[in-house]
């Protein structure tokens, strides 16, 4: 096992809890003294930066909603000036205003290190190759990941998205021995590599780091069989920072959360901290961050906290894979269906791959999901009859896995689109029904 | 040799089995046999063609959903009857067909029949004992 920084990432709880607090109080301090909104909330509840005097006193702190970085759009969280910010990034929401964060020098570099900390994590060092098809630009996933990997000191391909067919050929020709993208991209990937007659032993790939969307066992094996690699999940957000948050070691059961830079909650729906290891929303204060630090942001992200040791040595708690967003969750006929439990089904049935959309409408007032399903490229039967009885199957069990009538679109290979840099698996037609 | 057909998976909309169509005539692929089963929502296209295994990995390639099976290829008198006559044999030997459609007629008094069953060894071998034609893959591609 390799560190990046062993001390810090093995460091004694009581030893971490000392610096969190430490870091804490500064961050607050800080957002009192230059983020208007946050200075507004704390004097309202009579509290000023010295009322934090242990870990547990951040209850006492407001929540960050995403809602409210809009309202502040562009850079009204920003706690330095314009003259310090050194790089902007922004995600594109669903809707409206995009996010934005901004970076000083010091972040850009704290940001590398805990990258590196994650690519080591992943077995990559200074002699590996790795291929990046994260998208380069607005988008933190290319540019994240493309510092981390230069403060290691291995060789970066900065290929960004698109032209799978070139991406290909450089993984091939450049002995890529690490890949990052989306999950759905690495199928994209390997799709190519099937169909353009590349075998296995024409790549050098050992793992890969994907992130950026939630995906679920059933997409790792897939892709750790068709790529022969490891697939290890990354997860970020770029309100926080980007990718490398918390990052999944070889042991493959929960993300280490980089808490010397983000200190974690789990909140109960009404905002209410739970224990370790019990479900609910996770919420990130980040401690070490200069341009744009949050205070208990809610990320919507639904995982729980793993306070166990870990066998990789590191000491910072997990977050079990994030499988479900409070806001991927869609609500049909009162039942909550998350896209994670489709997938979860799918990835059980054979004749199918783990790609689906999920078309909801509403007819006569009732509302209706439909699950359209990619086929394998290897046709299942040549008659009507297999392929029925496949559609009954997937029908079948998902509206047992979901509690839930559906009916099931049988689709081409390849003809969801998987995008390159989020793939869009919900289309919902009832707001335009109304 | 064995006569494998070529099925693929085309979605029920206008115009995606014209694309599948052009794929192949692009490719210098001939469609001896064409037949379409479909439903409402999907459709299966099941083509006899002389490159079998280089037409699927076309498709494949292509990115079409696809497979080959063994199928078998009759000639009976082009009269009537005829195929009811193929049909009560295999029937009374509890044979089940999964399809059957007739691809070509020469003008010259004989129907041409692409038979699909499960039981593919016990319905050769019937055809052979009844001395019903069963057409070799040389056959097939020179009609
Ligand atoms: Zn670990």
């Amino acid at each position: 096992m390799s560190y990046w920084q062993h001390d810090i990432e093995c460091i004694s709880r009581d030893a971490l809890k000392e610096l969190q607090l430490e870091k804490l109080r500064k961050t607050v301090s800080k957002v009192y003294e230059s983020v208007p909104f946050y200075r507004e909330i704390l004097k309202s509840r009579g509290l000023v930066p010295q009322d934090i005097r242990s870990l547990d006193d951040i209850s006492l702190l407001p929540f960050t909603e995403k809602d409210d970085l809009r309202d502040n759009y562009p850079f009204g969280f920003f706690a330095v000036g314009q003259e310090s910010i050194i790089r902007i990034h922004a995600s594109s929401g669903t809707t409206g205003k995009p996010t934005v964060s901004g970076y000083t020098a010091r972040d850009i570099s704290r940001w590398a290190d805990l990258m590196a900390r994650n690519l080591s994590c992943a077995g990559i060092s200074r002699f590996s190759v790795v291929h990046v098809a994260y998208g380069y630009g607005l988008f933190t996933g290319g540019l994240g990941v493309h510092y981390g990997v230069e403060k290691l000191g291995a060789s970066v391909i900065p290929a960004s998205g698109g032209n799978t067919a070139r991406q290909v050929q450089l993984m091939r020709d450049f002995h890529a021995t690490a890949l990052c993208c989306t999950p759905s991209y690495a199928l994209n990937l390997a799709d190519h590599m099937s169909q353009n007659g590349y075998a296995a032993d024409d790549f050098k790939l050992k793992v890969g780091i994907f992130g950026a969307e939630p995906w679920a066992d059933g997409m790792r094996k897939h892709i750790e069989e068709s790529l022969n690699i490891k697939a290890l999940d990354i997860y970020g957000l770029t309100e926080i920072m980007g990718p490398g948050v918390a990052m999944e070691c070889p042991e493959q059961n929960g993300l280490h959360i980089w808490e010397d830079a983000f200190y974690p909650e789990i909140v109960d729906e009404n905002g209410n901290p739970l224990p370790d290891g019990e479900e609910g929303e996770l919420v990130i204060t980040t401690i070490d961050k200069e341009g744009m630090p949050l205070l208990r942001y809610r990320t919507h992200d639904i995982t729980s906290l793993v306070s166990e040791p870990c066998a990789c040595g590191r000491t910072h708690r997990k977050i079990k894979r994030v499988k479900m967003r409070t806001d991927d969750m869609l609500v049909i006929r009162g039942v909550n269906v998350y896209p994670s439990q489709v997938e979860f089904v799918l990835a059980q049935i054979e004749g199918i791959r783990p790609q689906f959309r999920l078309v909801v409408d509403r007819v006569d007032n009732l509302d209706t999901l439909l699950v359209e399903v990619e086929l394998d490229n290897k046709l299942i039967g040549d008659t009507v009859k297999d392929l029925e009885r496949l559609q009954g199957e997937a029908k079948r069990k998902l509206s047992e896995g979901l509690l839930l009538r559906c009916d099931v679109k049988l689709m081409p290979t390849g003809s969801l689109t998987r995008g390159e840099v989020k793939a869009k698996r919900i289309m919902d037609l009832r707001d335009k029904r109304n | 040799m064995d006569v494998k057909q070529l099925s693929v998976f085309i979605e029920n909309t206008p115009g995606s089995l014209v694309s599948l169509t052009r794929l192949l005539g692009d490719k210098g692929i001939d469609l001896i046999s064409l037949s379409v089963a479909d439903t409402a929502s999907f459709g299966i296209l099941r083509g006899i063609v002389e490159e079998p295994e280089k037409a699927l990995d076309i498709v494949i390639e292509a990115g079409f959903t696809a497979r080959l099976d063994t199928v078998i290829p009759i000639q009976v008198p082009d009269e009537p009857g005829s195929l009811s006559k193929v049909l009560e044999l295999l029937g009374s030997n509890n044979i089940v067909i999964e399809y059957l459609y007739s691809f070509m007629r020469n003008g010259g008094g004989e129907a041409y029949i692409i038979l699909r069953t499960k039981q593919m060894e016990e319905a050769l071998k019937l055809f052979s004992e009844k001395g019903v034609h069963v057409l070799s893959a040389k056959e097939v591609y020179s009609l």
